[in-house]
Protein backbone atom coordinates (compact mmCIF):
# COMPACT_ATOMS: atom_id res chain seq x y z
CA UNK A 1 0.00 0.00 0.00
CA UNK A 2 1.25 3.56 -0.93
CA UNK A 3 0.16 6.52 1.04
CA UNK A 4 -0.75 9.36 -1.22
CA UNK A 5 -1.42 13.31 -0.18
CA UNK A 6 -4.50 15.00 -1.55
CA UNK A 7 -2.32 18.41 -1.21
CA UNK A 8 0.07 16.57 -3.56
CA UNK A 9 -2.67 15.86 -6.26
CA UNK A 10 -4.36 19.26 -5.75
CA UNK A 11 -0.87 21.07 -6.36
CA UNK A 12 -0.17 19.26 -9.54
CA UNK A 13 -3.89 19.79 -10.56
CA UNK A 14 -3.22 23.60 -10.01
CA UNK A 15 -0.08 24.17 -12.56
CA UNK A 16 -1.67 21.55 -14.88
CA UNK A 17 -4.59 23.49 -15.98
CA UNK A 18 -2.18 26.78 -16.19
CA UNK A 19 0.25 25.17 -18.48
CA UNK A 20 -2.50 23.03 -20.44
CA UNK A 21 -4.55 26.68 -20.99
CA UNK A 22 -1.37 28.34 -21.92
CA UNK A 23 1.12 25.94 -23.98
CA UNK A 24 -0.36 23.96 -27.15
CA UNK A 25 0.45 20.22 -27.13
CA UNK A 26 3.44 19.33 -29.35
CA UNK A 27 1.08 16.53 -31.94
CA UNK A 28 -1.09 19.70 -32.40
CA UNK A 29 1.80 22.29 -32.85
CA UNK A 30 3.32 19.92 -35.40
CA UNK A 31 -0.04 19.20 -37.27
CA UNK A 32 -0.44 22.86 -37.81
CA UNK A 33 2.86 23.65 -39.22
CA UNK A 34 2.22 20.25 -41.67
CA UNK A 35 -0.92 21.94 -42.40
CA UNK A 36 0.67 25.36 -43.47
CA UNK A 37 3.11 23.47 -46.01
CA UNK A 38 -0.13 21.85 -47.59
CA UNK A 39 -2.77 24.87 -47.44
CA UNK A 40 -2.59 26.87 -50.83
CA UNK A 41 -5.14 29.59 -50.37
CA UNK A 42 -3.80 33.02 -48.73
CA UNK A 43 -6.55 32.61 -46.45
CA UNK A 44 -6.55 29.21 -45.42
CA UNK A 45 -2.54 30.12 -44.80
CA UNK A 46 -3.32 33.44 -43.16
CA UNK A 47 -5.40 31.79 -40.61
CA UNK A 48 -2.83 28.62 -39.56
CA UNK A 49 -0.03 31.29 -39.66
CA UNK A 50 -2.05 33.03 -36.80
CA UNK A 51 -2.96 30.06 -34.51
CA UNK A 52 0.85 29.61 -34.99
CA UNK A 53 1.84 32.66 -33.96
CA UNK A 54 -1.09 32.71 -31.07
CA UNK A 55 0.62 29.54 -29.43
CA UNK A 56 3.85 31.15 -29.55
CA UNK A 57 2.90 34.32 -27.91
CA UNK A 58 0.10 32.19 -25.35
CA UNK A 59 3.24 30.76 -23.83
CA UNK A 60 5.91 33.46 -24.47
CA UNK A 61 3.70 36.04 -22.12
CA UNK A 62 1.79 32.87 -20.10
CA UNK A 63 -2.26 34.30 -21.59
CA UNK A 64 -4.51 31.77 -22.16
CA UNK A 65 -4.39 30.61 -26.35
CA UNK A 66 -7.87 30.58 -26.03
CA UNK A 67 -10.37 32.77 -23.62
CA UNK A 68 -12.34 30.25 -23.92
CA UNK A 69 -10.87 28.18 -20.96
CA UNK A 70 -13.23 25.76 -20.86
CA UNK A 71 -14.80 23.04 -18.22
CA UNK A 72 -12.20 20.95 -16.49
CA UNK A 73 -12.80 16.88 -17.16
CA UNK A 74 -11.06 15.23 -14.82
CA UNK A 75 -9.63 11.95 -15.40
CA UNK A 76 -8.06 9.86 -12.36
CA UNK A 77 -7.24 6.31 -12.78
CA UNK A 78 -5.15 4.90 -9.55
CA UNK A 79 -3.85 1.73 -8.27
CA UNK A 80 -6.09 -0.28 -5.94
CA UNK A 81 -3.25 -0.10 -3.40
CA UNK A 82 -3.75 3.86 -2.88
CA UNK A 83 -4.39 4.92 0.05
CA UNK A 84 -5.56 8.69 -0.46
CA UNK A 85 -4.79 10.84 3.00
CA UNK A 86 -4.83 13.92 3.97
CA UNK A 87 -8.51 14.80 2.84
CA UNK A 88 -10.85 14.45 0.49
CA UNK A 89 -9.79 13.68 -3.42
CA UNK A 90 -12.50 14.85 -5.41
CA UNK A 91 -12.30 18.71 -3.01
CA UNK A 92 -8.81 18.12 -3.56
CA UNK A 93 -9.36 18.43 -7.43
CA UNK A 94 -11.82 20.97 -7.14
CA UNK A 95 -9.27 23.23 -5.18
CA UNK A 96 -6.72 22.58 -7.32
CA UNK A 97 -8.94 24.08 -10.31
CA UNK A 98 -10.13 26.76 -8.53
CA UNK A 99 -6.37 27.94 -7.49
CA UNK A 100 -5.10 27.66 -10.71
CA UNK A 101 -8.11 29.21 -12.62
CA UNK A 102 -7.35 32.23 -10.11
CA UNK A 103 -3.69 32.73 -10.20
CA UNK A 104 -3.58 32.12 -13.76
CA UNK A 105 -6.13 34.77 -15.05
CA UNK A 106 -7.89 31.78 -16.67
CA UNK A 107 -11.82 32.00 -17.05
CA UNK A 108 -14.48 31.12 -15.12
CA UNK A 109 -16.77 29.38 -17.43
CA UNK A 110 -18.69 27.56 -14.97
CA UNK A 111 -22.47 27.96 -13.91
CA UNK A 112 -24.00 26.24 -10.64
CA UNK A 113 -27.08 25.07 -12.18
CA UNK A 114 -27.69 24.76 -15.79
CA UNK A 115 -31.12 26.37 -15.87
CA UNK A 116 -30.71 29.09 -13.21
CA UNK A 117 -27.54 30.11 -14.74
CA UNK A 118 -25.01 31.49 -11.47
CA UNK A 119 -21.26 31.44 -12.33
CA UNK A 120 -19.56 29.88 -9.43
CA UNK A 121 -16.49 32.12 -9.89
CA UNK A 122 -14.01 29.43 -9.44
CA UNK A 123 -14.27 27.71 -12.55
CA UNK A 124 -15.59 24.60 -10.52
CA UNK A 125 -16.88 22.08 -10.07
CA UNK A 126 -14.90 19.94 -12.65
CA UNK A 127 -16.16 16.54 -14.05
CA UNK A 128 -14.34 13.74 -12.83
CA UNK A 129 -13.80 10.44 -13.78
CA UNK A 130 -12.16 7.80 -11.69
CA UNK A 131 -10.87 4.80 -13.10
CA UNK A 132 -9.12 1.89 -10.61
CA UNK A 133 -6.15 -0.44 -11.82
CA UNK A 134 -4.00 -3.10 -10.10
CA UNK A 135 -0.92 -1.56 -7.93
CA UNK A 136 0.14 1.72 -6.33
CA UNK A 137 0.31 4.44 -9.53
CA UNK A 138 -1.24 7.63 -9.54
CA UNK A 139 -2.12 9.13 -13.33
CA UNK A 140 -4.38 11.85 -14.33
CA UNK A 141 -5.33 13.31 -17.44
CA UNK A 142 -7.04 16.51 -17.65
CA UNK A 143 -9.06 18.32 -20.72
CA UNK A 144 -9.96 21.51 -20.23
CA UNK A 145 -12.90 21.52 -22.47
CA UNK A 146 -14.47 24.96 -24.54
CA UNK A 147 -17.75 24.88 -25.61
CA UNK A 148 -17.99 26.40 -29.17
CA UNK A 149 -16.42 23.05 -30.08
CA UNK A 150 -18.35 21.07 -27.37
CA UNK A 151 -21.96 22.54 -28.08
CA UNK A 152 -21.94 20.93 -31.93
CA UNK A 153 -21.08 17.11 -30.05
CA UNK A 154 -23.63 14.74 -31.42
CA UNK A 155 -24.87 10.89 -30.31
CA UNK A 156 -26.83 8.20 -32.08
CA UNK A 157 -28.36 5.26 -31.35
CA UNK A 158 -28.00 3.09 -34.77
CA UNK A 159 -29.24 -0.06 -35.72
CA UNK A 160 -26.67 -2.91 -35.62
CA UNK A 161 -27.78 -3.32 -39.59
CA UNK A 162 -26.88 0.20 -39.69
CA UNK A 163 -23.01 -1.38 -39.60
CA UNK A 164 -20.04 0.50 -40.28
CA UNK A 165 -21.13 2.44 -43.05
CA UNK A 166 -24.40 3.88 -40.79
CA UNK A 167 -21.45 4.90 -38.53
CA UNK A 168 -19.37 6.39 -40.67
CA UNK A 169 -22.61 8.42 -42.53
CA UNK A 170 -23.47 9.73 -39.00
CA UNK A 171 -19.92 10.57 -37.95
CA UNK A 172 -19.12 12.66 -41.40
CA UNK A 173 -22.70 14.02 -41.05
CA UNK A 174 -21.89 15.41 -37.58
CA UNK A 175 -18.62 17.05 -39.10
CA UNK A 176 -20.19 18.77 -41.61
CA UNK A 177 -22.95 20.60 -39.20
CA UNK A 178 -20.89 21.51 -36.93
CA UNK A 179 -19.75 24.50 -38.69
CA UNK A 180 -17.38 27.10 -38.08
CA UNK A 181 -18.32 28.16 -34.50
CA UNK A 182 -16.96 24.96 -33.53
CA UNK A 183 -13.26 26.43 -34.40
CA UNK A 184 -11.93 24.33 -37.54
CA UNK A 185 -9.83 22.83 -38.02
CA UNK A 186 -11.19 20.23 -35.55
CA UNK A 187 -10.08 16.86 -33.46
CA UNK A 188 -12.78 14.61 -33.31
CA UNK A 189 -13.52 11.96 -30.84
CA UNK A 190 -15.39 9.11 -31.89
CA UNK A 191 -16.94 6.84 -29.55
CA UNK A 192 -18.49 3.29 -30.52
CA UNK A 193 -20.14 0.89 -28.36
CA UNK A 194 -21.55 0.71 -25.14
CA UNK A 195 -24.25 2.13 -23.81
CA UNK A 196 -25.89 5.23 -24.30
CA UNK A 197 -23.22 7.28 -21.08
CA UNK A 198 -20.58 5.30 -22.21
CA UNK A 199 -20.66 6.24 -25.66
CA UNK A 200 -20.16 9.44 -24.82
CA UNK A 201 -17.48 8.77 -22.70
CA UNK A 202 -15.51 6.94 -25.10
CA UNK A 203 -15.65 9.75 -27.82
CA UNK A 204 -14.48 12.27 -25.21
CA UNK A 205 -11.68 9.30 -24.17
CA UNK A 206 -10.92 9.20 -27.46
CA UNK A 207 -9.44 13.09 -27.02
CA UNK A 208 -7.01 12.05 -24.87
CA UNK A 209 -4.71 9.52 -27.19
CA UNK A 210 -1.92 11.67 -28.97
CA UNK A 211 -2.70 12.79 -32.45
CA UNK A 212 0.52 11.33 -33.59
CA UNK A 213 0.34 7.47 -33.32
CA UNK A 214 -1.37 5.60 -35.24
CA UNK A 215 -4.23 3.66 -33.91
CA UNK A 216 -3.70 -0.02 -32.46
CA UNK A 217 -6.37 -1.43 -33.80
CA UNK A 218 -5.43 -1.68 -38.11
CA UNK A 219 -9.04 -2.18 -38.74
CA UNK A 220 -9.91 1.30 -36.75
CA UNK A 221 -6.67 3.38 -37.83
CA UNK A 222 -8.17 2.45 -41.43
CA UNK A 223 -11.60 3.50 -40.61
CA UNK A 224 -9.75 6.49 -39.02
CA UNK A 225 -7.50 7.41 -41.96
CA UNK A 226 -10.99 7.23 -44.47
CA UNK A 227 -12.71 9.52 -42.09
CA UNK A 228 -10.10 12.29 -42.14
CA UNK A 229 -9.35 12.57 -45.76
CA UNK A 230 -13.23 12.23 -46.28
CA UNK A 231 -13.44 15.27 -44.20
CA UNK A 232 -10.79 17.21 -45.05
CA UNK A 233 -12.05 16.84 -49.08
CA UNK A 234 -14.99 18.75 -47.28
CA UNK A 235 -13.08 22.22 -48.30
CA UNK A 236 -14.55 23.94 -44.60
CA UNK A 237 -11.15 24.56 -43.94
CA UNK A 238 -9.45 26.60 -41.22
CA UNK A 239 -12.34 28.56 -39.53
CA UNK A 240 -14.65 27.68 -42.08
CA UNK A 241 -12.71 30.31 -44.69
CA UNK A 242 -12.45 27.35 -47.04
CA UNK A 243 -9.18 25.06 -47.29
CA UNK A 244 -7.83 21.77 -46.88
CA UNK A 245 -7.37 21.40 -43.47
CA UNK A 246 -10.61 20.66 -42.17
CA UNK A 247 -9.31 18.36 -39.30
CA UNK A 248 -6.16 17.90 -37.38
CA UNK A 249 -6.77 14.64 -35.79
CA UNK A 250 -9.75 11.99 -35.31
CA UNK A 251 -9.74 9.18 -33.18
CA UNK A 252 -12.25 6.19 -32.73
CA UNK A 253 -12.23 4.33 -29.76
CA UNK A 254 -15.16 1.41 -29.15
CA UNK A 255 -16.72 -0.83 -26.56
CA UNK A 256 -18.37 -3.59 -26.06
CA UNK A 257 -21.96 -3.17 -26.72
CA UNK A 258 -25.62 -4.89 -26.76
CA UNK A 259 -26.74 -7.40 -29.14
CA UNK A 260 -29.60 -4.53 -30.38
CA UNK A 261 -27.72 -1.57 -30.20
CA UNK A 262 -24.89 0.40 -32.03
CA UNK A 263 -24.25 3.77 -30.27
CA UNK A 264 -22.11 6.53 -31.72
CA UNK A 265 -20.97 9.67 -30.07
CA UNK A 266 -19.02 12.42 -31.92
CA UNK A 267 -17.42 14.77 -29.31
CA UNK A 268 -16.39 17.72 -31.68
CA UNK A 269 -13.34 19.82 -30.31
CA UNK A 270 -10.92 22.58 -31.90
CA UNK A 271 -7.44 23.25 -32.00
CA UNK A 272 -7.24 24.66 -29.07
CA UNK A 273 -7.89 21.00 -27.40
CA UNK A 274 -5.98 21.06 -24.07
CA UNK A 275 -4.85 17.82 -22.71
CA UNK A 276 -2.23 17.06 -20.04
CA UNK A 277 -1.36 14.11 -18.70
CA UNK A 278 0.93 13.47 -15.56
CA UNK A 279 2.05 10.74 -13.13
CA UNK A 280 2.12 11.54 -8.71
CA UNK B 1 6.56 29.76 -42.74
CA UNK B 2 5.03 30.39 -46.26
CA UNK B 3 3.56 33.30 -47.50
CA UNK B 4 0.47 34.49 -46.52
CA UNK B 5 -1.43 37.20 -48.56
CA UNK B 6 -1.88 40.63 -47.49
CA UNK B 7 -4.70 42.09 -45.40
CA UNK B 8 -6.23 45.32 -46.62
CA UNK B 9 -5.90 47.98 -44.00
CA UNK B 10 -9.27 49.23 -42.55
CA UNK B 11 -10.00 52.12 -40.53
CA UNK B 12 -12.56 52.44 -37.89
CA UNK B 13 -15.35 53.56 -37.58
CA UNK B 14 -16.98 52.37 -40.95
CA UNK B 15 -19.14 54.70 -43.07
CA UNK B 16 -21.50 53.26 -45.77
CA UNK B 17 -18.43 53.96 -48.63
CA UNK B 18 -16.13 51.99 -46.82
CA UNK B 19 -18.41 49.37 -46.39
CA UNK B 20 -19.80 49.11 -49.84
CA UNK B 21 -15.74 48.27 -50.91
CA UNK B 22 -15.64 44.93 -48.61
CA UNK B 23 -16.89 41.74 -50.38
CA UNK B 24 -16.64 38.22 -49.01
CA UNK B 25 -13.63 36.62 -48.57
CA UNK B 26 -11.74 39.46 -48.01
CA UNK B 27 -8.82 39.73 -45.32
CA UNK B 28 -8.95 42.98 -43.47
CA UNK B 29 -6.52 44.33 -41.08
CA UNK B 30 -9.10 46.97 -38.34
CA UNK B 31 -7.47 49.65 -36.57
CA UNK B 32 -9.55 51.68 -35.07
CA UNK B 33 -12.30 51.81 -32.08
CA UNK B 34 -15.37 49.02 -31.76
CA UNK B 35 -17.61 48.48 -28.66
CA UNK B 36 -17.10 44.80 -26.62
CA UNK B 37 -20.16 43.51 -26.22
CA UNK B 38 -21.70 40.12 -25.92
CA UNK B 39 -24.78 37.97 -24.05
CA UNK B 40 -25.97 40.11 -21.20
CA UNK B 41 -24.98 43.70 -23.00
CA UNK B 42 -27.70 42.81 -25.72
CA UNK B 43 -30.11 41.24 -23.38
CA UNK B 44 -30.27 44.61 -21.92
CA UNK B 45 -30.26 47.19 -24.96
CA UNK B 46 -33.14 44.96 -26.32
CA UNK B 47 -34.78 44.99 -23.22
CA UNK B 48 -34.48 48.89 -22.88
CA UNK B 49 -35.66 49.78 -26.35
CA UNK B 50 -38.51 47.51 -25.40
CA UNK B 51 -39.46 49.82 -23.19
CA UNK B 52 -38.85 53.01 -25.49
CA UNK B 53 -35.87 54.54 -22.99
CA UNK B 54 -31.96 55.53 -25.14
CA UNK B 55 -29.21 53.43 -24.97
CA UNK B 56 -26.15 54.99 -23.04
CA UNK B 57 -24.24 55.18 -26.01
CA UNK B 58 -24.71 55.75 -29.55
CA UNK B 59 -25.12 53.09 -31.80
CA UNK B 60 -25.08 54.23 -35.06
CA UNK B 61 -22.22 53.71 -36.93
CA UNK B 62 -20.28 51.43 -34.40
CA UNK B 63 -19.09 48.16 -35.02
CA UNK B 64 -19.43 45.65 -31.98
CA UNK B 65 -17.11 42.92 -31.33
CA UNK B 66 -18.36 39.80 -29.63
CA UNK B 67 -16.21 39.33 -27.12
CA UNK B 68 -15.85 37.61 -23.69
CA UNK B 69 -12.16 37.75 -22.43
CA UNK B 70 -9.99 36.12 -19.57
CA UNK B 71 -9.31 38.20 -17.25
CA UNK B 72 -6.57 40.52 -17.91
CA UNK B 73 -3.03 40.21 -15.77
CA UNK B 74 -1.45 43.13 -14.27
CA UNK B 75 0.00 45.55 -16.90
CA UNK B 76 -2.37 43.91 -19.60
CA UNK B 77 -4.51 45.59 -21.66
CA UNK B 78 -6.82 42.78 -22.00
CA UNK B 79 -6.96 38.95 -21.23
CA UNK B 80 -7.14 36.46 -24.35
CA UNK B 81 -9.66 37.84 -26.49
CA UNK B 82 -11.24 35.92 -29.31
CA UNK B 83 -14.04 36.05 -30.65
CA UNK B 84 -17.44 34.09 -29.18
CA UNK B 85 -19.93 32.52 -31.20
CA UNK B 86 -22.29 35.08 -33.06
CA UNK B 87 -25.39 33.09 -33.95
CA UNK B 88 -26.10 34.00 -29.52
CA UNK B 89 -27.00 37.62 -30.34
CA UNK B 90 -28.49 36.84 -33.82
CA UNK B 91 -32.10 37.62 -31.74
CA UNK B 92 -30.80 41.14 -31.17
CA UNK B 93 -29.18 42.20 -34.38
CA UNK B 94 -31.72 43.12 -36.62
CA UNK B 95 -32.95 45.76 -34.79
CA UNK B 96 -29.70 47.65 -33.79
CA UNK B 97 -28.90 46.88 -37.32
CA UNK B 98 -32.21 49.19 -37.99
CA UNK B 99 -30.33 51.64 -35.46
CA UNK B 100 -27.24 51.84 -37.89
CA UNK B 101 -25.07 49.47 -36.61
CA UNK B 102 -22.44 49.37 -39.41
CA UNK B 103 -20.27 46.43 -38.34
CA UNK B 104 -19.87 42.99 -36.45
CA UNK B 105 -16.87 40.99 -35.19
CA UNK B 106 -17.64 37.35 -34.12
CA UNK B 107 -17.19 33.55 -35.20
CA UNK B 108 -19.63 31.42 -37.09
CA UNK B 109 -22.77 31.96 -39.35
CA UNK B 110 -25.26 33.87 -38.47
CA UNK B 111 -29.12 33.51 -39.34
CA UNK B 112 -30.65 34.22 -42.42
CA UNK B 113 -32.57 37.45 -40.79
CA UNK B 114 -29.63 38.83 -39.78
CA UNK B 115 -28.04 38.41 -43.21
CA UNK B 116 -30.66 40.10 -44.80
CA UNK B 117 -30.64 42.64 -42.48
CA UNK B 118 -27.08 43.01 -43.19
CA UNK B 119 -27.92 43.62 -46.40
CA UNK B 120 -30.26 45.58 -46.01
CA UNK B 121 -28.88 48.28 -44.11
CA UNK B 122 -24.84 48.03 -45.47
CA UNK B 123 -23.50 46.78 -42.65
CA UNK B 124 -20.83 44.03 -42.74
CA UNK B 125 -20.26 41.02 -40.54
CA UNK B 126 -16.18 40.09 -39.97
CA UNK B 127 -14.83 36.75 -38.74
CA UNK B 128 -12.20 37.23 -36.44
CA UNK B 129 -9.64 33.76 -36.03
CA UNK B 130 -11.49 31.78 -33.26
CA UNK B 131 -9.00 30.24 -30.63
CA UNK B 132 -6.65 32.71 -31.40
CA UNK B 133 -7.12 34.38 -27.95
CA UNK B 134 -3.67 35.91 -27.46
CA UNK B 135 -2.75 36.90 -30.81
CA UNK B 136 -5.92 39.03 -30.67
CA UNK B 137 -5.29 40.49 -27.47
CA UNK B 138 -2.00 42.19 -28.78
CA UNK B 139 -3.75 43.84 -31.57
CA UNK B 140 -5.93 45.27 -28.86
CA UNK B 141 -4.46 48.66 -27.82
CA UNK B 142 -6.93 50.16 -25.03
CA UNK B 143 -9.72 49.56 -23.06
CA UNK B 144 -12.26 51.66 -21.47
CA UNK B 145 -15.70 51.32 -19.78
CA UNK B 146 -18.87 52.09 -21.61
CA UNK B 147 -21.46 50.67 -19.54
CA UNK B 148 -23.06 48.55 -17.37
CA UNK B 149 -20.14 47.70 -14.89
CA UNK B 150 -22.54 45.85 -13.38
CA UNK B 151 -22.65 42.82 -15.51
CA UNK B 152 -18.89 42.57 -14.74
CA UNK B 153 -16.95 40.80 -17.66
CA UNK B 154 -20.25 41.28 -19.60
CA UNK B 155 -20.11 44.81 -19.44
CA UNK B 156 -19.67 47.17 -22.53
CA UNK B 157 -16.34 48.39 -23.02
CA UNK B 158 -14.85 50.56 -26.14
CA UNK B 159 -11.30 48.48 -27.37
CA UNK B 160 -9.02 50.03 -29.57
CA UNK B 161 -8.03 47.92 -32.26
CA UNK B 162 -4.69 48.15 -33.99
CA UNK B 163 -4.38 45.60 -37.13
CA UNK B 164 -6.81 43.49 -35.86
CA UNK B 165 -7.08 40.33 -38.35
CA UNK B 166 -10.49 39.49 -39.71
CA UNK B 167 -12.21 38.00 -42.91
CA UNK B 168 -15.37 39.72 -44.65
CA UNK B 169 -17.83 37.07 -43.89
CA UNK B 170 -21.14 38.96 -45.32
CA UNK B 171 -20.98 42.06 -47.14
CA UNK B 172 -23.69 44.45 -48.37
CA UNK B 173 -24.37 42.73 -51.74
CA UNK B 174 -25.76 39.31 -50.40
CA UNK B 175 -22.18 37.64 -50.53
CA UNK B 176 -21.64 34.90 -47.46
CA UNK B 177 -18.10 33.11 -47.11
CA UNK B 178 -19.47 30.39 -45.61
CA UNK B 179 -22.30 29.81 -48.11
CA UNK B 180 -19.56 29.39 -50.74
CA UNK B 181 -17.38 27.42 -48.63
CA UNK B 182 -19.85 25.38 -47.06
CA UNK B 183 -23.26 25.70 -49.01
CA UNK B 184 -26.14 27.93 -48.15
CA UNK B 185 -27.82 25.26 -46.02
CA UNK B 186 -24.19 23.65 -45.01
CA UNK B 187 -22.23 23.43 -42.22
CA UNK B 188 -23.39 25.17 -39.04
CA UNK B 189 -26.75 26.45 -40.00
CA UNK B 190 -28.35 28.11 -36.95
CA UNK B 191 -31.42 28.69 -38.25
CA UNK B 192 -33.97 26.17 -36.68
S1 LIG C 1 -14.11 26.07 -29.86
FE1 LIG C 1 -12.00 25.87 -29.03
S2 LIG C 1 -10.77 27.45 -30.03
FE2 LIG C 1 -12.94 27.92 -30.37
S3 LIG C 1 -13.46 29.37 -28.76
FE3 LIG C 1 -14.00 27.33 -28.02
S4 LIG C 1 -12.19 26.54 -26.94
FE4 LIG C 1 -11.56 28.32 -28.15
Amino acid sequence: MREVSVTRLSAAIRDAVILANTVMTPDIQRRLEEAQNQETGPVARAVIADLLENAAIAQAEHIPMCQDTGLVVVYLTFGQDVHWVDGEVEAAINDGIRQGYREGYLRFSVVADPLRRVNTRDNTPAIVHYRLTPGEGVHVDILPKGFGAENRSRLAMLKPSDGQAGAEQFILESVRVAGPQACPPFIVGVGIGGDFERVAELAKEALLEPLDTPNPDPYLADMESRLTDAINAMGIGPQGFGGRTTLLGLRIKVGATHIAGLPVAVNMSCHSTRHLAFDL
Amino acid sequence: MGQVSPRAALRLPLDAARVARLRAGDQVALTGPVLGARDAAHQRMRDLLAAGKPLPFEIAGETIYYVGPSPAQPGQVIGSAGPTSSYRMDAFTPELLALGLRGMIGKGRRSRDVTRAIQSHQAVYFGAVGGAGALLARRIRKQEPVAWDDLGAEAVVRLWLKAFPAVVINDVYGGDLYDNVMGADGAGAVDE
